[in-house]
Order: structure tokens, then C-alpha cells, then sequence
């Protein structure tokens, strides 16, 4: 069964009327499927806030609660219990698909931990268009570049630049190419090298108090920033490259 | 509440099936005519019911009608479904249908058939309706839900309208299931097998790729791609298009003025197609209208040069499958084959290079029938959505969207709200604001699509938040809710958080039906008035009996009459009378028995003549002689299946 990890306001079963916490998502005494509590991912699965995870056992409890859970079991049900099930399977879907990916985890936790991911969007000034203030600080944040890596950057760029010129006339410069190649080859190393250090902030976070926590969470965002730079210069390279 | 059969129905381009569970498998459930596969042709009678509308004819029969009446038939509806003006447009280039003259951007495009136009969710609804009669009269009893296939790659719009087929010919579509996924289902009936699966699916009209994991039941789509605008109809105009061509440059006879030639003409490639797939060569032999022959070899090495184009295209959605799967192809332990084009060996060779099969000693399943498995695949959906069987009681699909979900931000760019791959169902949360001061009114634009630009992606619909209250520009906070079910659809909630006024919203999909002409287009709704069933199934089998009837007794003034033997000529005779007999009882089954009887004695019959057809339309010649309405046996690319009665 889910754990439960936060005291909740106990609820009546809307089916057997045996009292339960709200953050339940089967009544256990009647087994019926519950309306959707507002749990985040970690909840989802009975896990506490932490960044290290057993991703074997994760998806197990994903498959046993999509057993439960899944449309596919109400589809002769009531309207309520379908819509249930519904909601509850889509939340399960997302929690499943954010803490699978260790980037993604980590971008969630950090901003269930209330880190400022960037600074506000100005108010828009076009009265037509909708702003989507979350977005717009994503592009602002990835377009950063690494301060250590300006050199390097600006001379990858050129390359770049000179090698879709060639490219245009049709002309294939073998030099160029493996430069490139090395190019690549280093700035993954790089990638590889803030996954590693991603990893040591995430034990410190997990076994951290309060105080060793905040340096972590400010280091983390840090080198998802980094990431982010690096992974995108990876795959114009091999864009380009076309291997 | 009386729950009866959940029946599986594979929608298809060219032919469509529906299949049940019969305790713990899935089995196809044959036609009047006995055979399973129902042609997705819709035509209208050309004899008018006084008064009212004329009759609507599916499958076989409508199928015949192409070259005689060719302006009254529809087929590969399918490629139709929720597509905009535009685009029919475009695609209509291929067939021969028109579209109605006086439709407005934004409205549904309706087809010309005759002095009617239908919506192509309507004729989709007739093939349907069909199809459950089909069900109800092997069951003896009403089928009222059902689980339909579609492409994994269709978009909402075409899922919707998919959807609203289903509600127009009285079924409750209780999900609608991807077709890949659904043949990985009926493959993984029997074994028992963990791995990863890739399913190629290349039909009449689309093509599908989907990677799959399968672990204690549970069946977890990893990645889909595909194309829903390739499949063996491409390979079918290439065939037409080069023969139109070398008509008119040989022997100058332009043959595209005279739309049922080309539906001649468009057998014959069709018929040289599959005869490629197991000979080394086939021949066009076709008399003009000038007196000419047409003669022409095709080796199959020009045949599989000529189809290179149209199978490679399947290689990059094949190859982006894996890529977003993580697997490389030697990951993929089994490969399984769906649709009636992978019976091309040219198609197989591409599929043992993509996944290399050959290399490591593997072969690609094909042990189930490619034109049966998808419809099997369903039925067994539709067990597990009955909770029925024990064999299904385990099982578990979960599958996933297709295409990224986006909205259109400042700048005309996509940003991705949902991306494609995500389990359904999925969600996601977004929050907006208003750019002046007391904005009542938010527009959002939503998209699926893979492209950056908002104009390259498909429109899905744009929404009104209105209501928001009067506040500073910026102040307003607004949740939008975006859901996709698990039959892939779109739903949408909005809140406004700082008054905690739920914003009302407005919801006008670019394309598609309101729910209001959906409800307007239920065909036949006396379905659902209290009255005897088995009464009416009676009358509609006593009515069938007479068109068959009709058919045979003007069989002797068609020329191909003489060509059967004294022996077969009374055959059908005694098969006649018999029928004649029967039908005044009142027993269904063996009215039933005795249709089936007949249309085997008249099978040969029926070959002679539609061979004569097809060659007396391209000479340009009538074919007022030609019978009305004898069950024919053109082309079914499998072996006849014996009738199954209860």
C-alpha cells in the first residue's frame, strides 16, 4: 500500500464511509479508487524528498499502481471513479516520467525546495499575446555562457560557422571535421564530468540538514545551467557532424 | 444494466475487421458473405428509395459499384479523417472523389457522393455500423460498445474525429487503441515473453513504428513514429500514374477523362502489386478504347527500383523510434510485421537491414495473419477493458502520445508543453497572465507538432479564457490544465488563482465536429428504440436474401453466364431455390446458412463477371448488362474463410 508520509486531515470513503487519510489513493478498507488528493511526485510513489533513487523498485511500484490505477480497469465504472482514475494515472504518468530522468528529479526537487529558477519575465507589453513567464526565463537561463568556457565557446562557434559555409559550397574540409570531432569529444567529457559532480551535490542534499542543504541546491542549479549549455553545443556539433 | 459484448474493430484503410474474445482468444467474426474482411467502401445505391434517401451499401458490394458507378463510391475514407479543406484537397488529387462545391474554411469538408455529401466521419460511421451488425447478428444479440483502432501517429484531430465515427453509428467507443500496439497485444497472447518488440505496421494508407518493453503483463510503449500519409495506396498510384503515362504517350488515349477506366486500371496495378510479392514478373494486358492493347511486363527488380522511394520513407521514422527509445537494433529482440504491405519481399529486406535481423539470425514475426492481427489486438483490449478473461486480466497497455503538445508563445515559436513519448494519460499545468491593465480576455493557441514555428505545427484548437477578472496587466493568474486521455485526446481546464474564479472557457477546435452535428449525423437512431432485436435482424437478413435473390435472377442475361458449366448453372439453381425456400421461415441462422450456400455457388460466377467488367470499363464500354448485385470475389488477398454460425 502507499505510504503515507504526512499527517492528513482523515476523509470518509465516498464509497464504504470508513475514515482514511485524504492523501490515500484506495480506501483501505473497500479498495475503491479515491478522488485525487494534491500529493507531489515524491508522494505519489511513498518516497521522501531525495535525489539518490532506486530506479529498479521505481519502476516496479509504477507498473503495480498502473495495475490499480489505470483507465483501462474503470471502463465500465462510474463516471466519478473513471474521472479518478483519470487524474490519477496522468499524475502517477508525470511523477513516473520526472523522477526516472535525473534531470529532470533534480530540476523538480529544486523547485518543490522553492529555489528562485531565474529572475521574473517583464510584464508583456503586447496585449494580443500571452506571456508564459516560465518559459521565456528557461530560454534567458540557457543562454548563458559558462564563464570558464568563453574561449573555448567562441573558437567552437567559428568552426561551426565555417564548417556549414563549406558545407553550403559543398566542399568537405577533413581538418575542419576533426577538429570538430576533438571538439565534441571534450565538451562531452564536460557533460560527463557536471553529471558526476551533479551526483556528489545529490548525496550531500540527501544527507544534508537545512544549513549543508542550501550551498547544494545553489550548486545544483548551477551546474544544470552548465549542463544545459554544454548539451545543446554537443548537439549542434553533432548536428553538423551528422554521427 | 445488461453488459453485452465488447467487440475490437479495426477501422482500416482498405478493409476493416471486428473481432471478439471467445473465452481466452481473440477471433474474427466472419461477414454475411463469410468473409472477414470488410472492404471500406461505401456506395450509394443508385436505385432511389421513393421518398427517402437512397440505400447505403458497405463492403463487397459497394466495392463492385467502383467501376459501374463510380461518382456513388467512396473509399480510403480513412485518409480523410480530421483533416482540413487543405489538405482533402491535396490528398483528393489520388482519387476520384470531389468534394461538396460550397464549403467555408473551418468547416468540415464534405465529400460529393451522388446528389449527397457526407462528412468523412459519416462514412466511416456507415463502415462501422456494418461492422456491428456483422457482430450482432453472429452474437444474436445487440453490440452497443466497442474498442477502435487508429494509427499511432494520427494526431487528436484524427482521433476525434475517429471517435465521433463511433458515436454516429451507435457505438460507445470505450477507447480507441494504436494499431501497432494493438498487434504487439495479440502477439503477446501466446508468449509469454519479456523483451523489447519493435512493430513495423506499413498499410493501405499509413504507416506506423513502435518500440515496446514487455515485462509480467504489462505491455509500456518506449517510443511511435510513422507517417499517416503513406501506405500501399502510394505504391498503388505510382503503379496507375506510370501506366496513365505510358496510355497516353503510346498510344495516345487519355484514360484520366473517364473515372471508371482508371478504377479499371487501378485493379489491374493493384492485382500485378500482389502478384510481385510471390512471382518475378506481372503483366498489364488491357484493351483501349481506341482498339489498342495496352501490354506491358513488369520484372519485379523495375518494380522494387520503382517502390524504393515510397519504402525508405519508412526508414526515418523507423530510425527516430530507436533513437528516442534509447535502443540501438540490436536491443530490439523481436520484430513484428503488420499490414498488408510488409507481404512485399522488397519491404521485408528493408526491415531485416533496418533492424539487422538477417545478421543475427532472426526473423521478423509474420505468423499471424497482417491483415487480421490488428483487429485480433483489439479484441483483446476490448477483454481487458470487459475485466472479463482471465488471460487478459493480467495484461496492462500503456501507451503513449505520439506528437509533442505545445502553445504558441510572443514571436509565433512553439514552446512544448507535453512531448511526444509521455505515457497517457499525461498532463500538464501552465499559468498565464494578461499584457494590460483590466484584460478580461486570454486567447491560447494550441499545437501539436515536432517544428519550432507555430505555423509548421497542426493547429489542435484555440481557447478563450474569459472572465478573467479586471486586475493589473500581470496580475492575473491563470492555470491552465492540459490533459490527454488515454485514447490520446485533448481536455482542457482553467482557473484564474488570485480570484479563485474558475475562468470560463471556450473551447473551438480548428478542425472537427461540434458535438452538436455529431448528434445530428447518428445514423439510424431507431438502433436504440426499444424493439425486438432478433424481429429486426430477421427482417434485414429476409431483405438481404432478396437483393441476393434479385442479383442471381438476372444472372442468365449476362454473358458470362454461358461460360459456367451445366453442372454450375444448377448449382446455383438448387441454391436459389433453397434460399427461396428458407427465407419464408422465420429461423435467422439457417436464412443465414443458405445466403452463405448461394454465394459459394455463384463465386465463379461472380469472378467471370467482374474480370469482364473490368476490362469492358477500360474499353469504355457499359455495363448495363452486368448483374447488380452478385456477392463478388475480387482481389481478398486471402483465402476464403468459412461462414461461422452459432
Amino acid at each position: 500500500m502507499l505510504k503515507v508520509l504526512e499527517n492528513t486531515v482523515p476523509v470518509a470513503c465516498w464509497s464504504c464511509s470508513v475514515a482514511h487519510n485524504e492523501s490515500t489513493l484506495f480506501c483501505p478498507d473497500c479498495s475503491k479508487i479515491q478522488p485525487p488528493s494534491s500529493g507531489d511526485f515524491f508522494s505519489v510513489f511513498g518516497l521522501e524528498h531525495r535525489l539518490n533513487i532506486d530506479l529498479a523498485a521505481l519502476e516496479q511500484e509504477f507498473h503495480r499502481l498502473s495495475r490499480r490505477l489505470h483507465p483501462d480497469r474503470f471502463a465500465r465504472a462510474s463516471e466519478n471513479e473513471k474521472d479518478w482514475s483519470l487524474a490519477d494515472t496522468a499524475l502517477l504518468n508525470d511523477a513516473y516520467r520526472t523522477l526516472k530522468d535525473p534531470l529532470r528529479r533534480t530540476e523538480y526537487l529544486l523547485k518543490l525546495e522553492g529555489a528562485e529558477m531565474g529572475v521574473s519575465a517583464a510584464a508583456p507589453s503586447d496585449a494580443a499575446l500571452v506571456q508564459n513567464q516560465e518559459k521565456i526565463q528557461n530560454q534567458q537561463k540557457t543562454s548563458r555562457v559558462p564563464a570558464d568556457l568563453l574561449g573555448e565557446v567562441f573558437d567552437l562557434n567559428m568552426q561551426l560557422e565555417e564548417m556549414r559555409m563549406a558545407r553550403k559550397m559543398g566542399q568537405e574540409d577533413p581538418e575542419l571535421k576533426e577538429s570538430l570531432r576533438q571538439a565534441k569529444e571534450k565538451f562531452v567529457g564536460l557533460v560527463g564530468a557536471v553529471d558526476r559532480e551533479l551526483r556528489a551535490q545529490w548525496t550531500i542534499w540527501d544527507g544534508g540538514d537545512a544549513a549543508a542543504r542550501q550551498p547544494a541546491q545553489q550548486a545544483m542549479m548551477a551546474l544544470l545551467d552548465r549542463r544545459k549549455y554544454l548539451s545543446n553545443l554537443v548537439r549542434d556539433v553533432t548536428e553538423i557532424l551528422g554521427d | 444494466m445488461a453488459e453485452g459484448h465488447v467487440v475490437g474493430i479495426d477501422l482500416g484503410t482498405t478493409n476493416s475487421l471486428v473481432a471478439y474474445m471467445e473465452g481466452d482468444r481473440p477471433v474474427v467474426i466472419p461477414g454475411v458473405d463469410g468473409s472477414n474482411l470488410v472492404p471500406s467502401v461505401v456506395a450509394l445505391d443508385p436505385i432511389t428509395a421513393k421518398g427517402g434517401r437512397p440505400t447505403v451499401t458497405v463492403g463487397n458490394s459497394a466495392r463492385k459499384a467502383l467501376i459501374e458507378t463510380p461518382e456513388r463510391v467512396i473509399y480510403s475514407v480513412k485518409r480523410l479523417m480530421g483533416r482540413d479543406l487543405e489538405e482533402v484537397r491535396t490528398e483528393l488529387k489520388f482519387f476520384p472523389f470531389r468534394l461538396a462545391g460550397d464549403i467555408e474554411a473551418g468547416e468540415v469538408p464534405r465529400i460529393q457522393l451522388g446528389e449527397l455529401r457526407f462528412t468523412p466521419p459519416e462514412i466511416s460511421a456507415y463502415v462501422l455500423r456494418q461492422l456491428k451488425r456483422n457482430a450482432e447478428r453472429f452474437f444474436g444479440s445487440p453490440v452497443t460498445q466497442a474498442v477502435i483502432t487508429v494509427p499511432a501517429y494520427f494526431n487528436d484531430a484524427q482521433r476525434q474525429a475517429t471517435k465521433d465515427a463511433g458515436r454516429m453509428a451507435g457505438l460507445d467507443v470505450l477507447r480507441l487503441v494504436n494499431e501497432p500496439t494493438a498487434a504487439a497485444l495479440a502477439y503477446g497472447l501466446d508468449r509469454a515473453k519479456e523483451g523489447t518488440i519493435a512493430v513495423y505496421d506499413f498499410g493501405g494508407g499509413t504507416f506506423d513504428i513502435s518500440i515496446l518493453k514487455l515485462r509480467d503483463g504489462i505491455f509500456e510503449v518506449q517510443s511511435t513514429n510513422g507517417d499517416t500519409h503513406l501506405g500501399g495506396d502510394d505504391i498503388d498510384n505510382l503503379l496507375l500514374t506510370i501506366a496513365l503515362d505510358e496510355i497516353y504517350a503510346e498510344h495516345g488515349v487519355d484514360l484520366r477523362a473517364h473515372p471508371g477506366a482508371v478504377q479499371g486500371l487501378r485493379k489491374a496495378a493493384i492485382d500485378a502489386k500482389i502478384r510481385l510479392s510471390t512471382e518475378q514478373a506481372a503483366n498489364f494486358d488491357i484493351e483501349l478504347p481506341n482498339g489498342d492493347r495496352y501490354q506491358r511486363e513488369i520484372p519485379r527488380a523495375v518494380f522494387e527500383l520503382l517502390i524504393e522511394p515510397v519504402l525508405k520513407r519508412t526508414a526515418v521514422p523507423c530510425k527516430q523510434a530507436m533513437a528516442d527509445a534509447g535502443v540501438t537494433p540490436e536491443q530490439i529482440d523481436e520484430v513484428v510485421l503488420v499490414g498488408g504491405s510488409t507481404r512485399i519481399p522488397a519491404v521485408r529486406a528493408l526491415v531485416d537491414d533496418l533492424f539487422h535481423l538477417g545478421a543475427r539470425g532472426k526473423k521478423p514475426h509474420t505468423e499471424l495473419n497482417p491483415d487480421e492481427v490488428v483487429a485480433l489486438g483489439a479484441a483483446v483490449q476490448a477483454g481487458i477493458l470487459a475485466g472479463a478473461s482471465k488471460t487478459t486480466d493480467d495484461m496492462l497497455l500503456l501507451d503513449v502520445t505520439p506528437l509533442s503538445l505545445g502553445i504558441e508563445q510572443l514571436g509565433g515559436t512553439v514552446a512544448r508543453i507535453i512531448q511526444r513519448n509521455s505515457t497517457i494519460p499525461a498532463s500538464a499545468t501552465e499559468h498565464f497572465t494578461t499584457g494590460v491593465d483590466g484584460q478580461t480576455n486570454v486567447a491560447i493557441h494550441v499545437l501539436q507538432g515536432e517544428r519550432e514555428l507555430a505555423a509548421d505545427c497542426r493547429s489542435l484548437a484555440r481557447f478563450d479564457l474569459k472572465g478573467i477578472p479586471p486586475m493589473a496587466a500581470g496580475l492575473p493568474r491563470i492555470e491552465v490544465r492540459f490533459l490527454i486521455d488515454a485514447d490520446g485526446i485533448l481536455h482542457v481546464t482553467a482557473r484564474e488563482q488570485r480570484s479563485g474564479k474558475a475562468a470560463e472557457i471556450e473551447v473551438k477546435p480548428t478542425y472537427g465536429l461540434t458535438d452538436e452535428q455529431v448528434e445530428n449525423m447518428i445514423l439510424d437512431s431507431f438502433d436504440h428504440a426499444e424493439e425486438d432485436f432478433s424481429r429486426r435482424l430477421l427482417i434485414e437478413a429476409r431483405n438481404e436474401a432478396d437483393t441476393i435473390l434479385a442479383a442471381v435472377g438476372r444472372a442468365p442475361q449476362n454473358p458470362a453466364w454461358n461460360e459456367l458449366s451445366a453442372e454450375e448453372q444448377a448449382a446455383i439453381a438448387a441454391a436459389r431455390d433453397r434460399l427461396v425456400l428458407i427465407m419464408q421461415g422465420s429461423d435467422l441462422n439457417a436464412i443465414s446458412q443458405a445466403m452463405v450456400a448461394l454465394d459459394k455457388a455463384t463465386r465463379r460466377f461472380a469472378e467471370l463477371m467482374m474480370d469482364a467488367a473490368v476490362s469492358s470499363a477500360i474499353r469504355g464500354k457499359t455495363m448495363n448488362e452486368a448483374g447488380k448485385e452478385v456477392n463478388d470475389a475480387v482481389s481478398a488477398p486471402h483465402d476464403f474463410a468459412p461462414a461461422e454460425f452459432k
